[in-house]
């Protein structure tokens, strides 16, 4: 019950938020609930077994027979530390968000907690139906956070960003329907069940482009590949970005953004195990070629915030990288980077966020002389910034490093051009917070009728949990990556018949459905597709 | 006392008062955060005298004080604990980190009383210390290199301390952007040993890499060791990435005394005699390391006979000190490097401390062509210098003579050395003795081009202290190192560094006795030249004024080639940054904005006019149905009669 608790949670939230009669106090109940998740979101470390690499805390019911499409949720070292970031993101965006989302709040904090649900489904969901209606789901509040509390060319970027994901999930739809078929001719019966397709043997041949498993591989690489995003498949994200409000940019890098990643590590390595090898080198070139484009074209960017987008672009090239280096150092150190990033970028954003709140401006040339200005604002910017640019004792050092070594010791020579983003990382951040922050005051600083407020309590409040993981992660990593270690291990060992097995069930049984409904916290919602009677 | 109670405090004081200060950044007085800052330092300074002490008593073969804190990363087989180790030659590191990093911060408290952010200087100040503490006593590649990027990060802060100034601000990027370039090379270095040895522990690198020696270009050691080298010419400012030193001169001069002399850009050095039985097994990279030093040293020289910023002048004078230690590092002379590099810290942070009391005095006047006859303001300052300006021209028995020496006869004698080598030092010496002593004739000496406006005063005793004990040290601190010939003639006077660092040290191969008449020789001429070249700078500088400018007009291109530093800057701007950020902004607008971004355009406009192509067919006109209806008919039957 605890995952389904946790999943469908915020779904309540979200329609208790919508019955709420005082809008004066709608924000400190939603701040309070997204902490009641958060800590929900906790107790799942004291069930878990971080030594075993099966399935934990599995929930599962059949949903629809006929298909073979299951309830099914369960968490891995795979996800555990995802499912937490998103969590812990949340109240921190919501208090972000305090003053800067100004209109229709109810709504906004409704999508807000529709798109938790979303994101957790879509980490938690081993049944690829599911998964996929959460996936999906998570693009609709997306959407109007973007479209409502955007900028102004926020229509634009809306439409960008719906219409260039939509068009890989229809390819990963269409690939997962066929993967259920070649269930039923497997076993008889058709299923949707993840723990079944990696059952499949799916015919591969090298070197031609048309055999199935290359195709599958491709159509489920494309989706996720728009998610991360990579590049050349990246100009969705900066637009987005920047039209964005910044509760929806956190939330856009610091958890969708990894659902792509996690998508690879969970759905395209292990189910294509030879195509994912035969086609690593392209993944990695993709990813190398991410790491130094993003950084060489966030250098030359006007807006700041457009910068900390192609940056991500960059951070999430080594993310790539890692994956496809197939060793348990890629492998740890890109779960690693997609927990940095969550923090930094996230951190960024805010950041950003608060200096626009004070001058309505992100442009840099306009900027200069801010740290003598803002001392305070400085010293977490600067604290974030060196965890951007990988500094050791920041968490960005431990990922960037883990990284860095998998893939020298898969392909040393994406390593050798990758290790350029080591320096190109510190030219555009620093540049950046030269051009900000040194030097004479710029016209946004100097101004005198309107001086700039240093952070307040709440701000404070914002990003001091941020920095505190910045360095609890940079100095003591192992605590966070023991978590993970048993299920990265046993992909890596067992990539090429990689099985997954539910925690304490030797056989696992599939629970006769004693009702189509998943779970009693989600009853109410019936606007969402998620609890619409599949029979 | 407890070795890992004292090895926490020795490295966490520093922290503690980073801390401190840190969060009382706003405050400004000079005392509280200078004597916080100050204490620090010393408690650390205590302890590592308290470690050095016990490690002095331990037996020989067992010389070796190892504390682990904690495992810091553990994947796989990647094991790496957050352990430190005192050995012989960490001993020497941190006695002259704190040692000298307490008379610094001393001379600060002096130095920086009337500077607004004084607390946030002292707590940078202090943070870098406890990096360079983790960088000298880590006992892993990976933990020497969170030191390295700190130290390098401390630097930047402390480079851009007067922030407002745009001009210092890009001073400290430059530096940490080309101490980057240089660490990049490091991670490699560190991914190549850890996947061909298994382990980043520098004493289990070092026992295992004899048994796997591959002295070819791209064997394993020659490769992971000529990356860590490049990563050290980033930190130690060597060809070709010595660039961002001389600008680091924009930064406090305290922070040049304590970071860009006497510590951090020692670390490259510091780091190749940590994995000198490495090295050592990698004669091609050691080749490399040789000519890098020395050509470093007498190109460093020359640019400094021509600047008249007198930090700029101690600058390359620095850097080419540093080409020294490498020169000596390349040729073998591990012991001779560390040896130079003690006491380049007591003479070269005296000579830096100077030039604060110097700048200080003349109210942040730093071009000398503006001082002259100093000598009756600043007595101390002066003397002080002059006891530095001996030792680092290498007139016996002054510190400098005698680690300078060594190398010079290292370079000679050693089977890795060679005539060239030697002769490259003996040059870049001989310009050493030129440069300082025109900067002592231009500042101290001669006649007076002080402004009338500016009263040169000497300065308060926070400021002349330590100069007074930096100046000893300077005189006495390379009495420890006696050569075995000058020895001899003294009475048998042993010589303490080599047995020190002995067991530390790996023995050059095939290394002949020496023969004393030939040491005497080269010795005899070292001193000669200095000698020599010292006096042509005071003639030149001192009696006849205005010679100078004439051999500089004489020399006409030439002059103008050294005293803009052979353009490397207009160089590396030309042909790498520039092109950089244009390249960049042609990608964004070509490649993004006009060419990914054209093709979803195109690709949404294929979708759309194929929907309006088939929209347009179901359009409910009932003829057009029909006549649909017409042509498929024909088509379909004319297909079935063409068969």
């Amino acid at each position: 019950m605890l995952l389904s608790a946790i999943v469908f949670l915020p779904l309540l939230f979200a329609l208790i938020v919508a019955f709420w009669p005082k809008p004066t106090s709608l924000r400190h109940l939603a701040l309070g609930l997204s902490l009641i998740e958060f800590f929900l979101s906790l107790s799942i470390f004291q069930r878990f077994d971080p030594s075993s690499a099966s399935l934990q805390l599995v929930e599962r019911h059949m949903w629809i027979e006929r298909f073979g499409i299951s309830y099914f949720m369960g968490v891995d070292g795979l996800s555990l530390w995802l499912v937490i970031l998103t969590t812990f993101l949340m109240p921190i965006i919501i208090l972000a968000s305090w003053k800067s989302i100004d209109k229709r709040i109810k709504g906004f904090h409704i999508c807000l907690f529709i798109l938790q649900t979303a994101m957790l489904g879509t980490f938690l969901a081993i049944d690829a139906i599911f998964f996929y209606v959460f996936w999906e789901l998570s693009l609709v509040p997306m959407y109007f956070i973007v479209g409502i509390w955007g900028g102004a060319r926020r229509i634009y970027a809306t439409v960008k960003f719906f219409i260039y994901t939509m068009a890989g999930s229809m390819l990963m739809l269409v690939a997962m329907i066929y993967m259920m078929y070649l269930t039923q001719e497997a076993t008889g019966q058709m299923s949707s069940n993840l723990l079944d397709f990696y059952k499949l043997k799916i015919p591969f041949i090298g070197g031609q482009f048309f055999s199935l498993q290359t195709l599958l591989f491709f159509a489920f690489a494309l989706a996720f590949s728009i998610k991360i995003p990579v590049f050349p498949l990246h100009t969705w994200l900066p637009d987005a970005h920047v039209e964005a409000p910044t509760p929806g940019s956190v939330v856009l890098a610091g958890v969708m953004l990894k659902m792509g990643t996690y998508g690879f590590l969970r759905w395209v390595i292990p189910l294509f195990p030879e195509a994912a090898e035969y086609w690593a080198w392209l993944f990695m070139l993709i990813g190398v070629i991410g790491i130094v484009y993003g950084a060489l074209v966030a250098m030359v960017q006007p807006d700041v915030k457009k910068l900390v987008a192609y940056s991500s672009v960059s951070h999430m090239g080594y993310i790539l990288l890692g994956l496809f280096s197939f060793n348990v150092f890629g492998l740890q150190g890109s779960l690693y980077q997609m927990l940095n990033h969550g923090v930094s970028t996230g951190a960024l954003f805010i950041l950003i966020g608060m200096i626009y709140e004070r001058t309505h401006s992100r442009e840099i040339s306009k900027y200069g002389g801010l740290a003598a200005a803002l001392p305070l604002f400085t010293i977490f910017f600067f604290i974030i910034t060196l965890s951007s640019i990988a500094v050791p004792m920041t968490n960005g050092f431990v990922g960037e490093f883990l990284i860095l070594l998998g893939t020298f010791k898969a392909m040393p020579v994406f390593a050798y051009v990758a290790v350029l983003g080591v320096v190109l990382g510190a030219v555009y951040m620093l540049w950046m917070f030269k051009r900000v922050f040194f030097g004479e005051p710029g016209p946004l600083v100097k101004d005198d009728h309107h001086p700039l407020h240093d952070l307040n309590f709440r701000e404070i409040v914002v990003l001091v949990p941020l920095v505190i993981m910045v360095f609890w992660m940079g100095l003591f990593p192992n605590q966070f990556l023991d978590w993970s270690k048993a299920s990265v291990e046993h992909l890596v060992q067992n990539r090429g018949a990689y099985n997954l097995t539910v925690y304490g069930a030797s056989v696992a049984p599939i629970v006769p459905p004693p009702a189509a409904e998943p779970a009693p916290e989600a009853i109410p919602s019936t606007t969402e597709p998620v609890v619409e009677p599949g029979e | 006392m407890n070795h890992s109670l004292l090895m926490s405090i020795l490295i966490l004081s520093p922290f503690v008062g980073f801390l401190i200060n840190g969060l009382r950044y706003k405050k400004n007085s000079y005392l509280g955060a200078g004597a916080i800052a100050t204490t620090a330092v010393l408690l650390s300074f205590v302890s590592s005298i308290l470690l050095v002490v016990d490690l002095i008593g331990m037996p020989v073969e067992s010389r070796r004080i190892a504390v682990t804190f904690f495992e810091w990363i553990h994947v796989a087989s990647l094991n790496v604990n957050a352990s430190f180790v005192v050995d012989q030659i960490s001993a020497i590191m941190i006695l002259v980190i704190t040692g000298v990093g307490s008379l610094i911060h001393l001379f600060s408290v002096g130095y920086m009383h009337h500077d607004k952010g004084v607390a946030k200087y002292f707590a940078y100040l202090n943070l870098f210390v406890f990096n360079m503490l983790l960088l000298v006593l880590g006992d892993n590649l990976l933990v020497m290199f969170v030191g390295w990027e700190g130290v390098g990060l401390c630097s930047y802060l402390l480079i851009g301390f007067w922030f407002t100034d745009e001009a210092k601000a890009s001073a400290g990027m430059k530096a940490f952007v080309t101490n980057r370039i240089g660490d990049a090379a490091f991670l490699l270095g560190m991914f190549i040993l850890f996947l061909t040895f298994g382990t980043l522990s520098f004493s289990e690198l070092n026992a295992l890499v004899p048994a796997a020696a591959d002295t070819s270009w791209l064997g394993a050691i020659t490769l992971g060791t000529l990356f860590l080298f490049v990563g050290a010419t980033g930190k130690s400012a060597q060809i070709p990435l010595y660039i961002w030193l001389p600008d680091a001169m924009a930064g406090p001069t305290p922070v040049s005394a304590l970071i860009h002399a006497a510590t951090m850009v020692t670390a490259g050095v510091y780091m190749i005699v940590r994995l000198n039985p490495m090295f050592m097994m990698a004669p091609n990279t050691m080749m490399i390391i040789a000519i890098i030093g020395a050509a470093t040293a007498v190109m460093a020289a020359t640019i400094g006979m021509t600047q008249w910023d007198i930090k700029k002048v101690l600058a390359y004078s620095t850097v080419s000190q540093l080409g020294y230690m490498f020169l000596a590092c390349g040729v073998g002379a591990f012991g001779a490097a560390m040896f130079h590099l003690m006491t380049h810290a007591f003479f070269k942070a005296l000579m830096f401390l100077g030039s604060g009391s110097v700048i200080h005095a003349m109210h942040e006047e730093q071009d000398i062509r503006k001082m002259g006859a100093l000598r009756k303001y600043l007595p101390i300052t002066h003397f002080t210098f002059v006891l530095g300006w001996l030792a680092i021209i290498g007139i016996p028995p002054f510190a400098g003579f005698f680690s300078k020496d060594e190398i010079l006869w290292m370079s000679f004698h050693s089977p890795l050395g060679h005539p060239a080598l030697w002769a490259a030092g003996a040059l870049g010496a001989a310009l050493t003795a030129f440069y300082m002593t025109r900067l002592m004739c231009l500042t101290f000496w001669g006649k007076s081009r002080v402004p009338k406006e500016t009263h040169p005063h000497e300065s308060p005793a926070t400021m002349t202290i330590p100069l007074v004990v930096l100046g000893i040290l300077s005189v006495i601190g390379g009495w420890i190192g006696i050569p075995h010939v000058v020895g001899e003639v003294l009475g048998h006077v042993p010589n303490f560094w080599e047995e020190w660092l002995h067991p530390m040290i790996k023995e050059i191969p095939n290394l002949e006795h020496a023969d004393a008449g030939l040491e005497w020789t080269l010795i005899a001429v070292s001193i000669g030249l200095a000698t020599v070249s010292a006096l042509v700078a005071y003639q030149v500088y001192v009696r006849r004024p205005g010679a100078a400018s004439r051999v500089a007009e004489a020399l006409g291109p030439v002059y103008k080639v050294v005293y803009n530093k052979y353009f490397v800057d207009e160089v590396y701007f030309a042909a790498i940054i520039s092109p950089l950020v244009k390249g960049s902004r042609a990608l964004w607008y070509y490649v993004d904005v006009n060419f990914i971004d054209k093709c979803t355009y195109w690709a949404a406009d294929i979708a759309k006019g194929a929907g309006s192509l088939v929209r347009s067919l179901q359009n409910g006109n009932m003829q057009q149905y029909a006549m649909y209806i017409g042509i498929g008919l024909v088509v379909v039957l004319s297909i079935l009669l063409m068969r």
